[in-house]
Parts: C-alpha cells; structure tokens; sequence
C-alpha cells in the first residue's frame, strides 16, 4: 500500500504542513484532562465498501486517549471535501479539528480522499489521496490516522503498527496455547505457532520482521526465533533448566535472556550471529526479565537480591548494577519508554499487582492502571500507550492504558485467555 | 556433598513423618505413608536425633519390598504464598517418594514447579525452579541419586484450578512429581 501512496495538493500539502508545524502548540498535553474534540465524518461513499475507514479513523484517534472524536449521530451535516466545509457549524459544536473525505472502488482496489481541517483557524491541515489495494482498507485507515495524530500532536501515530500475543484455551492437561499476530486494534489476527505446552515472552526484533519466545513444545523451555514473513524458525537456546524472558537488542544483533543452567536465573547476553553468550549478573539470587535502554548501553532486569523483587539497572560498560525501585516491597518487569527517560513496570499497590511508570530521573512512582492482577506492559514504539494482561470476571484479556493513566481501553478477544502482549516497532 | 545444614532439618523431618504417618494422613490409600512404614520411619527417626548425616542412608532400608515396588499415590505437595519452603504436613509424602526412588534405582522423576498466577511470570518461573529445586535437595540430602532428579519450572504456565481466589492459589503453588 504504502508505494501506492500518493499525494495529493502539493502544494496545498508544503503550506499547510508548515502551518501544522506551527499548530504544535495546541494543547494535547499530558496534564489536559480533556481529550480534544475532534470529528470524523463519514466518508462519501464509504457505506458500499468491506470496511468504514472513517469509524476505523475515529475509533483510532478516540483509542490514543488524545482524542475526543463527536459522535455520529451528533453531525448536522456530514461535508466530504473541504470545501463544503462550514466551519461556523462546526465551532458551534466545539469540535477543534474536522477530518472529511471520500472512498471508493477504484479497479481491484480503494482510492481514499481525505482532508483534516482546523475548525478555529479554518483551514485546511493536511490533504492526500491514498490507494489501497484489495484487502488493505484497515492498513489504509490506520495510515490516515497516523497521518492526523502527527500533524496535530506532532507525535508519530502508532496506529499502523501490531501486536503479538498469546491465547490459551482450555485447563489441567488440556490446555491449547497460541502465539498470534494481530493489528494495534486487534484486528488482523494471525496464527505463528500452536502448542499443548506453554508459550511466554514474546519479543520483537527492532526491524519487526522476527519474534523471539519461550515454548515449551519440548517439554522444556527453549528460546525460539521466528521470521514472521517465511515462518521460518531457529532454537537459540535449550540449556538445563529456565531459558526464558528474551529481549532483542536495539541494534537487533543481541538477544538479553534469563538462564539458570548456572543454578540459579541470571541475566546474559547472546550474539545472535556467533551464539558467543556473555553473563551479566552472578549471585545467588533470581536475575530475570532483561529489557534494553533504547540506546543500547544498559539493561534493566527484576531481581530478589534485596529481598523481594526490584529492577536494578545494569551498565554494560562498567558492569555495575544499580538499583532503581524503592517504592513498595514487589517492582517487577521493567521496560523503558522509547524516549529512555521512564521504565514502565508491574507495581504490588493498594490494588494488587497494577502497571506503573517511573521516573527514572526523580525516582517518581505513579500507578496507571486501576485493576489489580496486572501483568506484561509493553510500550508503544511512539511511548503514548502501554499494552497490558490483565483479568476481566475470570478471563484474561488485554488491557491498555495511556502513558500518562488518563485514559485506558480493553482489546476485544475471542474466547479463551489472552496474555503477555508485546507492541511491535514502528513497521516501515 | 554439604549435609551438614541439613542434618537438623532432616531429624525434623523424620519426627515429623512418623507423627505424620501416625495420623494417618496424606492419600495413604495403599498403605505406604501409613502406620505399617510408620513404624519403621519411627525407627529412622530417632537415628536421625542422633546422626542425622547417617539417618540419610538407614531411611527406608528394609521398607516393605510390596509397597517401596509402586509409585507414591500423593504426587503433589503445596507451598505457601511467595515460600518455596517444603511444610511439614508435606514431608510423609516426600518421604514416601525418597523410599521408592531409592529402591528402584532405575526410576526417574521430573519435579514440576508451579506458581499461582500472581505476579509477572518470567519472575514466577523462576520462583517455581526454587520450589522444585527445594524439593530436588530434600530428595538428594536423604540418598536419592542426582541422575534420578530432572527439574522443569512451569512457574505460573499450567494451573491446577482457576479463579481468582486464594483457593484457587493454593492449589497452583505446587511441585508436581512426574514419573
């Protein structure tokens, strides 16, 4: 698709691009307790086609948790170009931005016109024309949306990229477990492996093309590496005894893992080329759940060396391990915000085991969930949301919430438990 | 070999079996933890108080060859929240799989490590190597040969019951022995 895309107004585009840069200021900031509103409206034509890329669009924006998307039934008048566009009608409303625009068969695939439009500055934002092929109309919505999230809150959208995760079907010895693919909305879904012993810890190669995860299939635990386009797959590791929590290296040419084949877990770092392991962390205690600082020169890791867990920050060039959580006696599952300035990690609060961010600066703790029985946030790559498990009456399912807690949503999930999420990167 | 710090532990464990035994308790159905060994543990146990070290290899000799020919009935034994300490109500059972290993050489087990559900679970895979290692040192203090012994930690993976209730979590923190 995205070869396909082509645009549309230029010229159009390099002023009022400019003009989008100007229009950073606008108030989508962390501490705004309202999202801003915005409406979609309905595409021309879009009622004949298999998706509605502008409810896609819509769902999206109001999802992020930086939006306030109107609702449907509340539009007067539903435009389709910009230039039918009255902008006074919209203002009485209080909407802030307009996107308007049309989809259409086009061939074997969709052509798909959109504008965005300032409402208070009355003019036009962005414009183009995107072509989608036969099968691509979510990708196309998801590629409109990412477009609108950045021109106005000048954050790259996250929409366009995907989620692992796993399902588990069933109890006792009867127990099918699922790796799966899907969309950020969790549409798309796609079988990588089936098991009747357990999957766990998937984890993404910076290029998106592989997923690294610890099945069972054995009988006992191996850390796997899969191509997600040929299936193709490698064991990379199968010592005696745990071989889990793989994490890829920012540069993609390292796996961070937890071994026990010494006695007990500890942390250590496979070339992935020459299979040469380094050991990072040696004592006694339990040394797990490695995740990289995005440039690459520490890891952070749980360990129980002080008692209970706690994440402690390891420095690759001194070798010296730091401890960073004081907050509460369980601080488990650390992963750093894309920016490297925050870990997102499992917190034991007042409600049971919650997500939580800290600062890594002040060594400020806020909780962001509001259920217990939380487990494996994963960030996404542009660090506006953080994908979780959690429970739902008995059921597992994914739950999100954004990076500042203001606003969460659950991911809708087929029968059976649905865990240990992992957000991809930024697919290009 | 380092048993010395488990000389005491396992003089307690030894007195503890025979009253355990003399309860009766902890699935006795065909008799192998019950009151016919007990006696015989008791014997064992107050070696034990003596020579703890010796107690190790005295344990289970002379045990019926009919009940020592058949795998233990009781397969699993629970832990408490966040302990991979073995209780002492469990210890009859250990016991009784310390005898059958022992007089079937060729017997080999996989002590299976399991947590409830709470908690991240790389974190509790590796909490539940530590139950089964426990119980993996138990097993070799009193004779049982390493090279019967395989561990795989299932940590929070495969729950015996589900539910969101400290029923339910007590079931899950386990060591399972799979022969």
């Amino acid at each position: 698709m995205k070869a396909l895309i082509t645009t549309w107004l230029a010229a159009a585009l390099l002023v009022f691009g400019s003009l989008a840069q100007a229009d950073l200021t606008i108030e989508i900031t962390r501490g705004s307790d309202r999202a801003t509103p915005i409406a979609v409206v309905p595409f021309g034509g879009g009622d004949a086609l298999p998706e509605d890329v502008s409810r896609i669009i819509h769902d999206n924006l109001a999802r992020s948790g930086y939006f306030d998307p109107l609702e449907r039934n509340a539009m007067f008048e539903r435009p389709t170009t910009g230039d039918e566009v009255r902008f006074g009608d919209w203002r009485a409303l209080e909407v802030r931005y307009l996107v308007v625009g049309t989809a259409t068969q086009e061939g074997n695939g969709y052509r798909i016109q959109y504008e965005l439009m300032d409402v208070s500055g009355e003019r036009r934002m962005l414009g183009e024309v995107v072509t989608a092929g036969n099968g691509e109309l979510r990708g196309a919505g998801h590629y409109i949306s990412d477009q609108i999230f950045e021109a106005i809150t000048d954050i790259r959208g996250a929409f366009s990229t995907r989620i692992a995760y796993v399902t588990a079907r069933g109890t006792g010895d009867n127990i099918r477990f699922v790796l799966h693919v899907a969309d950020a909305d969790g549409h798309n879904s796609q079988q990588i492996l089936s098991s009747d012993e357990p999957i766990l810890s998937p984890s993404w190669s910076p290029d998106g093309r592989k997923l690294a995860y610890v099945s069972f299939e054995t009988g006992r635990p191996a850390i796997y590496i899969q191509n997600l386009n040929s299936g193709e797959r490698v064991r990379a590791t199968s010592f005696e005894g745990i071989n889990g929590a793989p994490a890829w290296s920012p540069d993609g040419r390292r796996l961070a893992m937890s071994l026990s084949k010494d006695g007990q877990p500890e942390i250590y770092v496979m070339d992935i080329g020459s299979r040469d392991f380094q050991r990072l962390t040696n004592n006694s205690s339990i040394d797990t759940e490695p995740s990289w600082a995005p440039d690459g020169q520490s890891l952070v890791f749980t360990s129980d060396r002080s008692g209970g867990p706690q994440l402690y920050r390891y420095d690759l060039a001194s070798g010296e391990s730091e401890r960073l959580t004081f907050t509460g006696n369980y601080n488990a599952r650390g992963r750093f915000a894309p920016d490297g300035e925050s870990l997102f990690l499992i917190h034991r609060g007042d409600r049971g085991y919650q997500v939580a961010r800290q600062e890594l600066d002040s060594g400020r703790l806020v909780v962001l969930s509001d259920s217990g029985q939380n487990e494996s946030p994963s960030v996404a790559p542009n660090g506006t949301m953080v994908i979780f498990a959690t429970q739902q009456g008995n059921r597992g399912v994914l739950g999100a919430v954004s990076a500042d807690g203001r606003s969460s949503f659950r991911l809708p999930s087929a029968e059976g438990d649905v865990r240990e999420p992992a957000w991809s990167p930024f697919l290009d | 070999m380092q048993l010395k710090p488990y000389a005491k532990c396992l003089a307690l464990a030894l007195s503890l079996a025979l009253l355990a035994g003399c309860a009766s308790r902890g699935g006795s159905q065909d008799g192998m933890a019950g009151s016919a060994d007990g006696s015989r543990d008791g014997v064992s146990g107050s070696d034990a108080t003596r020579s703890g070290q010796a107690s190790g290899s005295r344990m289970g000799d002379g045990a019926g060859q009919q009940a020592d020919a058949r795998i233990p009935e009781v397969r699993t034994i629970y832990f408490a929240y966040d302990s991979d300490i073995i209780q002492s109500e469990f210890e009859p059972v250990l016991a009784s799989h310390v005898r059958y290993m022992r007089n079937n050489s060729d017997a080999s087990v996989v002590l299976q490590g399991h947590t409830d559900e709470r908690g991240t679970r790389e974190y509790n895979m590796a909490l539940s190597e530590r139950r089964a290692d426990a119980v993996e040192r138990f097993l070799n203090v009193q004779g049982v040969s390493p090279s019967q012994i395989d561990v795989v930690a299932y940590g929070e993976e495969r729950p015996a019951a589900r539910g969101q209730n400290e029923e339910a979590y007590a079931q899950n923190r386990r060591v399972v022995f799979a022969y």
